[in-house]
């Protein structure tokens, strides 16, 4: 895309590199000139319980769904089928580690097979470090008196990871090969990763019924795309040198892939894995709300009576999921790449027989013992733990809230209220009219043309009053987050040893069910816009802040050290030398960062942002308001794609 | 190398040792007894769990009683009042406890598609309206009659609130008509929409904590009542018809008749389970004291229901007749 702007203006490039900021600021200037003239006028509200023909439509489309789910045949063959089939392997996995199954009070493996297993297993693919972390993470959901509950997430996750990667590297191998097929692709992978879940949870249960089937297809709609999108990546990456040696030896088609492409991308695929890992555990509490067993109720029930502490508890034991399965296959994924040598060689194949065959009396002995079936205890430490949680955040809240409340007064008065005013009561044709004059300057005329035909389907879903607010909340929040993520970032990348002790933070920011910490967010600033910034950038910052600490890191040692020579100090070295040459990671930090906030549109509706956040909270809660509720989902979409394809093409000029 | 050496040898040592000293009891050897001592006729028991204390607290007691006194396998489902009545459709659902109004499904599922039918009152009394803090009740007396509202008005600012009173709304599963209501009764406040019952509720204990001026939209039976008694509103008095049409509403919440819905089959089904649907029956002060159970004193379900219907035989024993 670059390239094509490149050759239609070789001239031009050099003027617009100069004006481009002043483009911006013209563009600026005029916005507020003509919101002073025409404010007030044509911006298209509508009123919460209001609805349009668009969303009335989109109704009729839902009931008709139901009055037709037995008599269909789709339904009787096709989407039925799917159910079994998948509802079959949960009861399998269930069986196994979570549920009573075939007369037993208790699963057929029970506590110390499972730990021994994993132990074994993560091992046998990552190393021995792995291992025992995964040996002691395991050990603590017992521990935490959440033994069940865990296996029942677990269970759900290796299905839904299952099925998610069947699906996912045959259709990323042929995204990998296919260009045209890439491009078919790319908008549905959008579309199903910035669509909320809210939206669809309710047609879901309608087709697939409630139960595991469900929670399993709702998981792989969210942690799908990351499979596809990372394998098709690696298909890519494969040097095409290694490609042409291989054509000159004359392989075949299906050859090349399974002896050339697949081997060569392994380790890549391998993080798509722990990719689609991390999405399907970021489900769990919102799988809970169709009647997903596990982890995800606890967290949900605790909510009802404001219960931080079990909440807390049960949020720490995902967590931890997270983290050891995260790191067991980023070690696996190392293991790829590294070869041993000879001698490890000939002892690693005894060692894993020995240890397999340990493992294996472990699992017996868990099948057939109450004390290794069982785990024993009754998980004081969780309750330990949920005390303490509920003592800290009580403290916090009676210590912090003056401080908080003015916080969040400056900032929304100062910040917030002028942004969404500037938005909201703009006509919207003025407001669209900057949006597309910016995409086009920023990220070229193809930007322009996307951030138009966005802007026109914003306006068709009726929504783009709502649209407004919700967007000036999200750039506050991105703003936020790009702070954030530019200071500790900095501070990460230029020094290992906080990269060491903040890492562990910013994994468990991330996937922290967002329920978890909301209560405490409440409490400190009340049921407002800004508690939903608040959680959005609590969210999102990790991702923004491990982008720019890679990207700091990255900056060539000799420039830094050119520069410290010719005497520059810490400061300029910062913002002379290590921000601007990590302008990329700036870039990218920023898309990410955007999309990560808008993922929390959603969970902002429910502590108080309203607009698109509410509208969608509000249709999955009421059958009148279920198509208001899609069209704000789309809305939602919508934003997402305009502002990552004009940060992308953005991106993409800079480096240029 | 030698460290896998010694994980080799730690497995083996392990497996040593777990072949001379193992023991204990095993799987299967008792309690299995218990567990499967079902009465045959009642069979499985499909019971949604919407997400609020207060109907947890229902299905806690109707669920024991129906495993305790009927034998039935009692399959509780957490579901959202919607996605729970499409499963009566679809067989997934046998039984709702606590509805609130819900004109729309009763149309949609009982009089469209036929798929449940109504099951009686549960004698709860819901009610809705605007409520305040205790503390804001007892130093301003007259804020409980809508008339002083206004006067009011600029003390419930809020960053939110654009210069207005704020009149916090809650979660959007229940009824409300408080946008038309302000417009109508011509309040200068606005209405922010909270989102959850959560960020309602904290809101309300934050404000009683700090004495902060608060008002909002809030409900009974609900067990956050027993931790801070919240002060209802006077809103112009409810008379059948006043809410006829949804934007012109001037007048307060009618008292909702709390009922519970079954599934048509169910109904037909003959289960003894069904017959202790149609008969349970019970006050607000019941639901309370079981709800208080599970979200203040922290019971788990199983034991807050126990520790009612102990104390309430006669009332279980009329639920079985």
């Amino acid at each position: 895309m670059a390239a094509v702007a490149d050759a239609t203006a070789p001239a031009a490039t050099i003027r617009e590199k100069i004006s481009r900021p002043m483009v911006v600021a013209a563009i600026l200037v005029v916005w507020l000139v003509l919101f002073a003239a025409f404010r007030g006028r044509q911006t298209l509200t509508l009123a919460a319980a209001d609805l349009t023909g668009l969303h009335r439509r989109l109704n009729d489309v839902n009931d008709s769904i139901g009055a037709n789910r037995n008599s269909n045949p789709v339904f009787l063959y096709f989407f039925n089928e799917i159910r079994l089939a998948i509802d079959n392997l949960v009861t399998f996995v269930q069986s196994v580690i979570s549920q009573p199954a075939g007369g037993r009070p208790v699963p057929q493996i029970g506590w110390l097979g499972v730990v021994g297993l994993t132990g074994y297993v993560s091992w046998a693919v990552g190393n021995w470090r792995v291992a025992l972390l995964a040996v002691a993470g395991f050990t603590f959901f017992g521990l935490q008196g959440l033994w069940q509950e865990s296996m029942d997430t677990l269970a759900l996750t290796l299905s839904a990871v299952l099925v998610a990667l069947l699906i996912g590297i045959p259709l990323g191998v042929w995204a990998g090969l296919s260009d045209r097929f890439n491009r078919v692709m790319t908008p549905f992978l959008d579309f199903m990763q910035t669509m909320p879940t809210f939206v669809y949870l309710a047609p879901l249960t309608l087709i697939f019924l409630i139960g595991g089937a469900s929670a399993v297809i709702t998981t792989v709609i969210y942690a799908a795309p990351p499979a596809i999108r990372i394998t098709a990546h690696a298909i890519r990456s494969v040097p095409e040198t290694t490609v042409e040696a291989a054509d000159s030896l004359g392989t075949t088609r299906t050859q090349q892939l399974v002896k050339v492409l697949l081997p060569m991308s392994k380790r890549t695929v391998v993080m798509g894995v722990n990719q689609t890992i991390m999405a399907a555990l970021a489900m769990v509490t919102i799988a809970a709300l169709i009647d997903a067993p596990g982890l995800g109720k606890t967290v949900v029930q605790a909510l009802q009576s404001l219960d931080v502490g079990t909440a807390f508890n049960a949020g720490l034991a995902i967590v931890v999921m997270a983290i050891v399965l995260d790191r067991v296959t980023t070690a696996a994924a190392a293991r790829t790449e590294t070869r041993r040598d000879g001698r490890f060689l000939k002892w690693r194949r005894p060692l894993l027989g020995a240890g397999g065959v340990a493992a294996l009396v472990l699992v017996y002995l868990s099948h057939t013992y109450v004390w290794a079936a069982e785990f024993p205890g009754d998980g004081t430490a969780g309750s330990h733990i949920a005390s303490a949680a509920d003592t800290a955040t009580t403290w916090l809240q009676d210590h912090l809230s003056g401080l908080t409340n003015a916080l969040r007064d400056v900032l929304t008065n100062g910040l917030l209220n002028p942004f969404q005013t500037l938005l909201t009561d703009s006509p919207w044709w003025l407001v669209g009219a900057v949006l597309v004059g910016l995409g086009a300057v920023l990220g070229g005329w193809r930007a322009g043309v996307t951030a138009a035909v966005c802007v026109g389907l914003l306006v068709a879903t009726g929504l783009w009053s709502d649209s407004m607010t919700t967007l000036a909340s999200t750039a506050v929040a991105t703003a936020l987050v790009m702070l954030v993520g530019v200071v500790f970032g900095v501070w990460m990348g230029r020094s290992t040893l906080v990269d060491r002790l903040i890492r562990p933070t910013l994994d468990a920011a991330q996937v922290m069910p967002p329920f978890v910490y909301l209560v405490p967010f409440l409490a400190l600033f009340g049921a407002t816009r800004f508690t939903a910034i608040v959680a959005a950038v609590v969210y999102a910052a990790p991702v923004a802040v491990k982008i720019i600490a890679d990207g700091v890191r990255n900056v060539s040692a000799p420039t830094v050290e050119a520069a410290t020579s010719a005497g520059c100090n810490t400061w300029q070295i910062i913002t002379k030398v290590q921000l601007p040459m990590a302008r990329g990671a700036l870039t990218l930090a920023t898309n990410q960062g955007l999309i990560y906030v808008l993922s929390m549109v959603v969970v902002g509706g429910l502590v108080g942002a309203g607009a698109l956040g509410y509208d969608v909270v509000a249709g999955f809660s009421q059958g009148e308001l279920y198509g208001k509720g899609l069209a704000a989902g789309l809305a939602i979409v919508l934003l997402g794609v305009m502002f990552d394809r004009i940060t992308q093409a953005a991106a993409r000029r800079t480096r240029a | 190398m030698a460290q896998h050496w010694r994980a080799g040898a730690a497995g083996l040592a392990v497996l040593g040792l777990t072949l001379t000293a193992c023991g204990g009891a095993k799987v299967g050897d008792s309690g299995s007894a218990g567990s499967t001592s079902s009465g045959g006729k009642c069979g499985t028991f499909n019971l949604a769990v919407n997400p609020w204390v207060g109907y947890e607290a229902d299905a806690a007691v109707v669920a024991y009683v129906a495993q305790h006194d009927l034998g039935c396998t009692v399959d509780k489902k957490d579901l959202k009042e919607e996605i729970a009545w499409q499963g009566f459709g679809t067989g997934e659902v046998d039984a709702v406890l606590e509805n609130w109004g819900h004109d729309d499904l009763k149309k949609k599922y009982i009089t469209g598609q036929k798929t449940a039918v109504e099951a009686g009152s549960t004698g709860n009394k819901g009610i809705i309206g605007w409520y305040v803090p205790p503390w804001l009740a007892k130093a301003h007396p007259d804020i409980t009659n809508w008339q002083n509202l206004d006067k009011y008005a600029a003390r419930f600012k809020t960053s939110e609130s654009g210069g207005k009173g704020q009149l916090l709304d809650g979660d959007p599963s229940y009824v409300t008509n408080d946008a038309a209501l302000v417009k109508n009764l011509k309040l200068d406040f606005k209405v922010v929409y909270a989102g959850s019952e959560t960020a309602l509720i904290q809101a309300f204990r934050t404000a009683e904590k700090n004495k902060q001026w608060l008002i909002g939209y809030f409900y009974e039976p609900q067990w956050f009542l027993s931790e801070v008694p919240l002060v209802k509103v006077d809103l112009p008095k409810y008379t059948t018809g006043c809410d006829a049409d949804a934007a012109k509403v001037a007048c307060d919440y009618p008292v909702y008749d709390l009922d519970k819905i079954v599934s048509a089959n169910f109904a037909k089904s003959g289960s003894p389970a069904y017959d202790l649907v149609k008969n349970f029956h019970w006050t607000n002060d019941d639901q309370n004291t079981v709800a208080k159970y599970i979200a203040v004193d922290k019971l788990s379900d199983d034991a807050a229901a126990k520790k009612w219907v102990d104390a309430n035989p006669d009332k279980v024993k009329a639920w079985l007749k």
